[in-house]
């Protein structure tokens, strides 16, 4: 049992829905009591879908347990069929069917339906959204895609958009064109836009490029394995991972034509003279391992930040994550759990955050400006614009997304230069966003007797710290004047260079000299 | 207002139906209940699933660290490698420890935990004993399988019952969680009329719990506290029946009867309410000239569709076509039946297949359905209006009254505005 206030990822029912919801032509029974329909809305309202997603509940309520769950089962399958007319059937449970152990699968294979059944083991105790996913997936490709003569030209599948994903309807339309470009056609993008007959032919394509693993990376290794299909590895977010990904893809198909960079502008407008401000700035990053691992990078080499932290929630990519975040200087995080990210955000106090909708809002509460790099999505990761995160296009999108959040170039050196200005300081948050800038009260709390003395002696207060070292007035009102993302930061690296040196008192000079002795 | 109809929909037969329903379950009802007890927390027993609803269902997530959370089972709970008890025990401890502020746990059952039988009752009582008299422990059940939407919240009234104080004193007792202002102004109004000492169920903290005894009289302001009511009973409570207070005619009505019951004649209310009545038969009817002449449809959701299809038949001059509800309690909602003229079908439970089909044949004006359907409908060229608003937004009393006429007026306003662009625009022309 563990608690759980906020989870990054839903059941892996959720995961299979998304898979289904995303295709066409393909209908899920899912075992389950009337409650569970609460995803419906996840698609209706989140993604904005003009259709319900093809899932029928099976709606047990507690009088059913003791009777016939399973007849209730073989009706809703039944019912489904007639009305839907799918060319497939998905049958799974949800985590309460899961209990009850009727076994959808087997029930459906006796009732002799005349479509293929498809029936999904998704062990709701173990795992979560994306195993559902993968696994939904994998199993329809397994059941569906038959051996066939390749294309007479050079064709290959997209793998892993699904409905819910985080900008997947961008990023398959900017890849398509990509590929387009170098010569390539789109044999099937699946599960996103597909029917079971075009997974049926799946088989035709040269080649596999995989855009999301955490979504399709099962089905791209066993498609490898049964179809001699091989795929492809790098994940073109940032503008040298699509340059990668290009010569990864021109070496598996032989293209040649050359691709129009023309439109790509991020690596200009991070060249040019106005993004100096951005050089080190500390980022954090968190969210699935996929979109962390290719953010960090580009936050590094194409931004120049420096990547302070970064981990993923998702335990499956837990493996790559590690390794990269060692070559970063760094100790991954990972976990699930919302309190110790915010934890380890707190402690790194970090400029910015490259996150998720969940940091977005630890961000809110810590005071730091934070972009959303990651699922899990939310109503305003659907914008009505194109905004794909991959490719050319997607590396501008990132440079945009990055910087909006933060304080501009000359503001920030404003900001530091008068930071004791009453409407225009750092906690009045940047100037192009749209809340009500608060005003400060500039009242600084001294008490008379320190005030009398020019507030060098006696401390006002003895704050918390390590080792009861004080902090004097006059350090504390200079500590005030540290931009507030930076100031617990230096709070403690004064106190950790104060108690090293054996200090029971905290200066001006003390906070200048710790100042200068952690500068990087 | 329109006068008592000749024959009201309490005799009209009931099509029941049964099968794919398109509803939240009753953890739902945690996402509002933990914002009016302030001292509360909701610990859900139950899988990821349960955790993923209520994180979805709350929409955008709470900034601060809510007042509730889910214990979510694994796979050692289930396979009996680890006592669930022990585990479960463990969790409250270290909630409480970093809780402090907490008063009142409410432990809340979940489908898995009801399948499991995992005896939250037992659990509560052991966790009482440990953790009380600090903190009182107590439990109720949110799962699927046993409660829809609203009924989540009767279900914790209903737990809660048991454990008030008794009185001998004469008091009303006001039952259901409403917005805070909307409980200031009906204690307002009951003040003026005279009719007091007045208690609130829930309370917004522990220590502000109400008494009770053969005594008390309690007003219910929600339809669907059917438990609550039946416990309060069990206390020797006695109801008072009344239409609910939506509308300037319900609030009346609702305020009329409770005086009644304290001895105080309708000339009385009448002289207390006519100055907000009038406020709010002017704000009413602002919003009923868009109302006027359409048609809705109540798909069944959160057990107010019968009380507001009154409301906007008779108040709104709509014209209902369905009145759906989740569950029917035939002596909770006569009273407002007796109000609504013959004509729409009144159903009960869902099939959501056969509803929708019903939906498209008679192409209502609104249909009032969950988040799930709404885009859905829309896109087919149907206005819809989300029923989880419903009880998101202060509605009750007077001065809410125009704000919940206008909660159906606005989807067609918009419809209007947008017609030319629409992207169903043949449709939305007509």
């Amino acid at each position: 049992m563990k608690l759980a206030v906020w989870t990054y990822e839903g059941p892996p029912h959720v995961g299979a829905m998304r898979v289904a919801t995303g295709m066409r032509d393909l209908h899920m029974v899912l075992h389950a009591p009337q409650g569970d329909t609460y995803a419906d809305l996840l698609f209706t309202m989140i993604e904005r879908r003009d259709h319900r997603p093809p899932v029928s509940y099976t709606t047990f309520q507690a009088r059913d347990l003791g009777a016939d769950t399973a007849g209730l089962f073989m009706q809703s399958a039944r019912d489904a069929h007639e009305r839907f007319k799918p060319e497939a059937l998905l049958v799974t449970a949800s985590c309460t069917a899961e209990l009850i152990q009727d076994d959808p699968g087997g029930l459906a294979e006796t009732m002799g339906l005349p479509v293929p059944v498809i029936p999904l083991e998704l062990p709701s105790y173990q795992r979560k959204e994306n195993f559902g996913c993968d696994e939904a997936f994998l199993q329809l490709c397994r059941a569906l895609a038959r051996p066939m003569e390749r294309t007479a030209r050079v064709t290959c599948n997209i793998l892993g958009p699904t409905a819910l994903g985080f900008r997947h309807r961008d990023d398959l339309q900017e890849i398509t064109g990509l590929l387009s470009e170098m010569g390539i056609e789109v044999n099937v993008a699946a599960p996103m836009g597909a029917s079971p007959s075009d997974i049926a032919r799946m088989g035709q394509a040269h080649f596999n490029v995989l855009l999301y693993p955490e979504t399709a990376e099962s089905a791209a290794r066993w498609l490898e394995r049964d179809h001699g299909q091989p795929f492809t590895k790098t994940i073109p977010i940032g503008a040298i991972a699509t340059r990668a990904f290009i010569e990864e893809v021109r070496a598996l198909s032989g293209s040649t034509l050359p691709v129009d960079e023309s439109r790509l502008r991020m690596p200009w407008w991070a060249a040019s003279v106005d993004s100096t401000y951005l050089t080190g700035k500390r980022v954090f990053l968190f969210g699935d391992g996929t979109h962390v691992m290719a953010a960090a990078k580009v936050a590094r080499d194409e931004m120049g930040f420096e990547v302070c932290g970064m981990g993923c929630y998702n335990r499956e990519q837990a493996r790559p994550l590690r390794a990269l975040a060692k070559e970063f200087g760094l100790t991954a995080l990972i976990t699930d759990d919302y309190l110790e990210v915010e934890r380890a955000i707190e402690e790194a106090a970090p400029e910015m955050i490259l996150g998720t909708q969940m940091e977005r809002h630890i961000g809110k509460r810590l005071g730091i400006p934070c972009a959303v790099i990651s699922a899990p999505v939310h109503v305003q990761d659907f914008p009505a614009r194109f905004s794909p995160q991959m490719g050319f296009e997607g590396a501008n999108v990132l440079f945009d997304t990055w910087v909006h959040p933060l304080v501009m170039g000359l503001e920030e050196h404003l900001l530091a230069m008068f930071r004791e200005d009453f409407e225009f300081h750092d906690e009045a948050g940047p100037s192009h966003h749209g809340h009500k800038a608060q005003i400060r009260d500039l009242g600084v709390p001294v008490a008379p007797a320190a005030a009398a003395e020019g507030g060098s002696t006696p401390p006002t207060a003895a704050l918390p710290s390590a080792d009861n070292v004080i902090w004097l007035t006059c350090a504390e009102r200079e500590l005030k004047k540290i931009p507030f993302f930076v100031r617990g930061k230096a709070r403690r690296n004064t106190e950790k260079f104060a108690s090293e040196k054996g200090l029971h008192e905290i200066s001006v000079d003390t906070l200048y000299e710790a100042k200068a002795h952690y500068a990087r | 207002m329109t006068s008592l109809p000749q024959n009201g929909c309490r005799t009209t037969p009931v099509l029941r139906e049964r099968g794919q329903r398109e509803v939240f379950c009753g953890l739902t009802g945690i996402i509002w209940l933990h914002r009016k007890m302030q001292d509360a927390f909701f610990l859900v027993v139950g899988s990821r699933t349960c955790a993923h609803l209520l994180q979805s269902a709350a929409g955008v997530m709470i900034f601060a660290e809510p007042r509730f959370g889910t214990a979510i089972l694994e796979e050692k709970d289930l396979a009996g490698m680890a006592d669930a008890n022990a585990e479960l025990d463990r969790e409250v401890a270290r909630l409480l420890e970093r809780r402090p502020d907490i008063r009142q746990l409410f432990l809340v059952g979940s489908c898995p935990s009801e399948v499991i039988k995992l005896d939250l009752s037992r659990a509560a009582e052991r966790l009482s004993a440990i953790h009380g008299p600090a903190v009182r422990v107590l439990n109720f059940s949110g799962s699927g399988i046993e409660t829809t939407f609203t009924e989540g919240e009767d279900a914790c009234l209903a737990s809660m019952v048991p454990a008030l104080p008794k009185t001998q004193e004469k008091e009303l007792l006001m039952v259901g969680a409403l917005p805070d202002v909307v409980e200031d102004q009906a204690l307002d109004l009951l003040a003026q009329i005279g009719v007091g000492p007045v208690r609130c169920l829930p309370a917004k903290r522990a220590e502000l719990d109400p008494a009770i005894g053969p005594n008390t009289r309690y007003a219910l302001t929600q339809p669907f506290l059917g438990d609550t009511h039946a416990a309060l009973q069990r206390r020797g409570a006695q109801i008072i029946n009344a239409p609910f207070p939506f509308g300037a005619e319900g609030t009346t009505l609702w305020l009329k009867a409770v005086a009644a019951e304290f001895g105080i004649g309708p000339e009385k209310v009448d002289e207390v309410v006519a100055a907000p009545r009038a406020r709010a038969e002017k704000a009413i009817a602002a919003a009923a000239s868009t109302l006027k002449g359409k048609r809705i449809f109540f798909m069944p959701d959160s057990q107010l569709e019968i009380p507001l299809a009154r409301f906007l038949t008779r108040e709104c001059g709509m014209e209902a076509i369905e009145i759906s509800t989740p569950y029917l309690h035939t002596d909770i909602h006569g009273p407002e039946l007796d109000l609504i003229a013959q004509g729409p079908v009144i159903s009960e439970g869902q099939d959501v297949d056969l509803q929708l089909d019903r939906v498209r044949a008679s192409r209502p004006d609104l249909t009032v359905c969950g988040l799930g359907l709404a885009n859905p409908l829309e896109a087919e060229g149907l206005a819809t209006k989300w029923a989880i608003e419903l009880v998101f937004t202060p509605v009750h009393f007077f001065e809410q009254a125009g704000d919940l006429a206008g909660l159906f007026a606005r989807p067609l306003r918009r419809r209007a505005i947008l017609a030319a662009q629409h992207p169903n625009r043949m449709e939305a022309a007509e």
